[in-house]
């Protein structure tokens, strides 16, 4: 049992220094054989582990890391948390992430930093206009909190937004989700790592997986840099390196891996207390706690595994940056970064079982997986444990692609593919 | 961020051209006959490598004709150049 984070604990350690605290999960030398494998210990694979030792009572489980807990996507996102999706099945998924974020920072006894400070859109064409009113008709309906916010509406939610009609895309108005907002992302990845430890999850990290051992139609084992591991069920959540996986496996994806780059800013005083995002210009930003501006820009076009992006599509975000935020025009940026995002045909994710029995994948969360960490895990160890679908993620299995039953998510996915 | 070169116009940024995706995927001569599952395989799969892969691209900011590149999705450098219709040289 591990000792519970409080303000006496803080205390406590402070007296030592802050060099005796437990360490937050162990560093196990992995079994011959686990009952069950996650390839992936970003913050769903973590959150997956979590919910199968947690709701599902399996024991033997082990999360394979190919280099850090929390060095992948989970720590080079933008931190964003919303739920404004167009179709009944995605405001299902995102919502049900969004009402576990709510009370996570209790269930895990660590503090994510979970705060609700609102989403706001922006429109700048009639038909974003049109668009986003019909997201937020469809949100209410699904029992999101959604509104549409004009002109005058946006100014007051956020005064530096320059509203005048003469810029080169005008503000025409936006939505508010205000139960949206931003967390810690290294918080996430720790906490449920922590939390999977403390369940008896073993956490393995800076142990790639090199191939996938089959015996007809069902999974054996997995190839390892820290040899072979026996298994007979594989969940695959490796974001960007989804194909890789998949490829070892025999099977193959309908995705493509692209550089999603993200910058911030040096640090400031509070200026912006809320979440801004353009679809139409392709620019969003949010500060974080420590008050950097929190810039997230597009993907590029083309397949790439390098971590890094093209300078013209950072240029482009800043540009819009600069002409919707005029204060910022002097700003200095401190870091850039590229994480490799795994797109999808229709922008909306995989949570599913495959042709190939024990085998199951959760994948294709584009540049918007962040939000969905806590349902996501949640979902994709019931698939898991039930090797069949929740109801909420019987939609986003793999076979809609054959079926033609896609959940097109262009428009909410909010960042240009 | 990289130079491609372009086989009719020579060597310019990244940023003029725009990919065209996995080069080679030969379009169904008879789509009414497909299978619903053959029909996703063209439409939607894709070997996504990391690694050597083949590609189309097109100088949309130039001549606008379209090519072929080998390029290594690992670390974006390309290996070859050759027009459409033309056999991937060997490496």
């Amino acid at each position: 049992m591990k000792k519970k984070y409080s303000i006496f604990s803080l205390v406590k350690n402070a007296f030592s220094y802050h060099e005796n605290w437990e360490k937050a999960w162990k560093d196990p030398v992995p079994k011959k054989e686990y009952d069950t494998v996650i390839i992936g210990g970003g913050g769903h694979g973590l959150a997956t582990a979590y919910y199968l030792a947690k709701k599902h009572n399996l024991k033997n489980i082990a999360v394979l890391e190919k280099g850090w807990i929390g060095g992948g996507n989970t720590g080079r996102n933008t931190t964003i948390i919303r739920s404004n999706y167009l179709w009944d099945a995605s405001a299902g998924l995102y919502d049900h992430a969004l009402k576990i974020w709510e009370g996570l920072s209790q269930e895990l006894n660590y503090n994510v930093m979970f705060s609700q400070r609102g989403v706001m859109n922006l429109a700048h064409n009639l038909q974003d206009v049109r668009d986003l009113k019909r997201r937020t008709h469809a949100n209410r309906l699904n029992g999101i909190d959604a509104v549409y916010l004009n002109t005058e509406e946006v100014k007051k939610f956020c005064p530096i937004i320059n509203t005048s009609p003469d810029i080169r895309y005008p503000v025409l108005g936006g939505t508010l989700q205000k139960r949206a907002g931003t967390a810690r992302h290294d918080a996430v990845a720790w906490g449920y790592a922590r939390g999977a430890d403390e369940l008896g999850v073993d956490i393995i990290q800076n142990c790639e997986v090199k191939g996938i051992k089959r015996n007809g139609d069902r999974v054996e084992g997995i190839e390892t840099t820290k040899g072979f591991i026996k298994t007979n069920k594989i969940g695959v959540v490796a974001a960007g390196h989804s194909s890789v996986i998949a490829n070892m496996a025999g099977l193959r994806l309908p995705l493509e891996s692209k550089p999603l780059q993200a910058l911030v800013s040096e640090p400031v005083k509070p200026i912006i207390d809320t979440v801004v995002m353009s679809n139409a210009v392709h620019a969003y930003v949010s500060q974080s706690d420590k008050g950097e501006l929190v810039i997230g820009a597009g993907t590029d076009d083309y397949v790439s595994y390098s971590q890094k992006g093209s300078h013209d599509i950072v240029e482009g975000t800043l540009n819009a940056i600069l002409e919707l935020y005029p204060i910022f025009s002097r700003m200095r940026m401190l870091r850039q970064w590229g994480g490799i995002v795994d797109i999808c045909p229709d922008a909306s994710p995989i949570i599913s079982k495959t042709s190939i029995k024990g085998l199951y994948f959760n994948c294709g969360w584009g540049t918007g997986g962040f939000k969905a960490t806590p349902g996501s895990g949640d979902l994709f160890a019931h698939t898991i444990a039930n090797d069949e679908p929740h109801k909420l993620n019987a939609a986003f299995n793999l076979n809609r692609f054959v079926s033609g039953d896609l959940v097109d998510e262009h428009g909410a996915a909010a960042v240009a593919h | 961020m990289f130079l491609i070169s372009c086989p009719f116009c020579g060597e310019r940024e990244q940023s003029e051209f725009k990919a065209g995706g996995e080069a080679h995927i030969v379009r169904p001569k008879q789509p009414t006959e497909l299978s619903d599952d053959e029909w996703a395989e063209y439409l939607f799969m894709r070997k996504n490598i990391k690694g050597i892969q083949y590609e189309r691209w097109n100088h949309i900011h130039g001549c606008r004709k379209w090519f072929n590149i080998i390029r290594d999705t690992s670390n974006d450098q390309i290996k070859a150049v050759y027009k459409m219709g033309e056999k991937p040289p060997v490496k």
